[in-house]
């Protein structure tokens, strides 16, 4: 007699093992290799902080073979990175984009550490809206796991019961505790990854603190703020700096929202900022002023 | 998945631990925590049998044995292998229970396993996991350790670690940061058969 325990034992093993099949590990880093996902045909999906070298990856298919891949490029902000792999007969990862994950979901976090695939289970702890990495990229939804990090658990899959793909994993953006980049930021960095070779960001090139507006000056210059942002450092030659913003001043407004957090300034600063010029409503010297901010292309220190 | 699956499975995983329990002793001896052990195999008739578990569980040759009955039996060390860190006890009296079921094929990585200690002060606590890498051992040998994605703590020590049929997997001897390890069964017989002979000679 086949009991609901065995069933699901079963269930969770066969997951496991289909989903294993589009995991390969990748040597990119001296001692334990790290894990990546075949995610399009010839297109594999790794995390960014495992990969500490440009050239001369190698990956292990599931079927024991090595074969060289090639860094197509990486985002540092998301903390992925993306290798092509030359015709091979291994199968792509079954992605679950129908149904959101849900908190307390069953749900397994397989890596390649080495020959052998390793998994280990828990559940979904918590879900929520779009979140912005401390590199400023926006995250399509946030994603918590109550499971165990063992090696090989960045840049491995977070699968479902049924073996379905709900993200990569990685360990690196919060602090060491295990969150998954959703299928569909994986799949937006990897289009523009495979185009570009890297992940277009606007910047300014500023530095900005978050500081209360004095109630009397705030009534003086007849603002409804209580919070701005103090700039503190000024990036010499960069876009803020050649348009005339200057240490000290405090940031009200940028493209005609406020600003309260430095948060507030990236989510102003995606890639389609670039060379498009935003305003800014700053405090300099008792006044209100505004200035015309052009951003600049955010330079990434080790594009492919 | 409906309500009635998962009181089911709450149901069976219960079933699977008692069952587990009346395997799994206390070992106590002077000076050291209580670690846990099994009854591995013996004869109601002939009155006592063989409980296995760790050797850092047991630092002398005599041992108080707990059966979860609460029955106290004696248990004096006839094998100690410090490499493999196992200890094989001769226990009498021997209770009634059905012989041990060794599971002899594959582990797959991703299902279930059960592990049976005594955490604290807590007698027969269960937790419930997964296998978290499957490895064969060379020439068909056991492998070293099998790697458990299952909660240990000091206690589970000579316990043991089941699959979902009640089967022995292995024997819990460490923790490696989160990571379970424990000693294959198929190894702990193997060495059984090979060194019991020699001890009780």
């Amino acid at each position: 007699m086949t009991t609901v325990l065995q069933s699901l034992s079963t269930e969770l093993a066969e997951a496991v093992e289909s989903a294993g099949r589009a995991v390969v590990a990748i040597h990119a880093r001296r001692r334990i290799p790290a894990s990546g996902v075949h995610w399009r045909p010839g297109v594999i999906v790794a995390t960014h902080h495992t990969i500490n070298r440009d050239e001369n990856i190698t990956v292990t298919l599931p079927d024991g073979t090595t074969a060289p891949a090639s860094l197509a490029g990486r985002d540092p902000s998301t903390d992925l990175a993306v290798l092509k792999l030359v015709a091979q007969s291994v199968p792509t990862a079954s992605l679950r984009t129908d149904l959101p994950p849900k908190v307390g979901e069953l749900v397994i976090a397989l890596g390649r550490p080495g020959p052998g695939v390793t998994a280990s289970w828990g559940v979904v702890s918590r879900v929520d809206g779009p979140w912005r990495t401390w590199h400023g990229a926006e995250i399509d939804s946030l994603l918590r796991l109550d499971l165990a990090i063992y090696d090989g658990f960045s840049g491995g899959p977070l699968i479902d019961a049924g073996g379905r793909v709900l993200g990569i994993n990685t360990s690196a953006l919060a602090r060491g505790v295990p969150v998954t980049i959703p299928v569909a930021t994986v799949e937006r960095v990897v289009t523009e990854l495979l185009e570009r070779g890297n992940i277009r960001r606007a910047y300014l090139g500023i530095g900005t603190h978050p500081v209360r507006v004095p109630e009397s000056l705030a009534r003086k210059l007849e603002l409804q703020v209580d919070v701005a942002l103090l700039i503190v450092s000024v990036e010499q030659g960069g876009p803020a700096d050649r348009d005339g913003l200057l240490l000290g001043d405090v940031l009200l407004e940028l493209d005609g929202a406020a600003v309260r957090d430095p948060t507030d300034v990236l989510a102003k600063l995606g890639g389609d900022r670039v060379g498009r010029s935003l305003a800014a409503r700053v405090i300099r010297g008792g006044q209100v002023k505004t200035l015309q901010l052009t951003p600049g292309e955010r330079p990434t220190s080790r594009a492919a | 998945m409906t309500a009635s699956v998962s009181s089911g499975l709450a149901q069976e995983i219960a079933a699977r631990v008692d069952q587990l329990r009346q395997r799994t002793v206390q070992v106590r001896t002077q000076g050291a925590a209580t670690g846990a052990g099994i009854l591995w195999n013996g004869e109601e008739s002939e009155g006592r049998g063989l409980v296995i578990t760790n050797a850092h569980v047991v630092r002398g040759d005599r041992a108080t044995i707990e059966l979860s009955d609460g029955t106290i039996a004696r248990g004096r060390v006839v094998a100690r292998d410090l490499k493999r860190d196992l200890a094989a006890l001769e226990v009498e009296p021997w209770p009634a229970i059905v012989p041990l079921v060794i599971r002899d094929s594959p582990l797959r990585v991703g299902e279930l396993l059960i592990a049976i200690g005594h955490p604290g002060r807590l007698v027969g606590a269960a937790t419930l996991g997964i296998v978290q890498r499957a490895e064969t051992g060379r020439e068909g040998r056991p492998p070293r350790w099998l790697r458990a994605d299952v909660r240990l703590a000091p206690g589970f020590s000579g316990g043991p670690l089941a699959d979902v049929a009640g089967r022995v997997v292995g024997v819990n001897t460490m923790m490696q940061g989160a990571l379970a390890l424990a000693v294959p069964a198929a190894a702990v017989e193997a060495w059984v058969r090979r060194s019991h002979a020699v001890a009780l000679s």
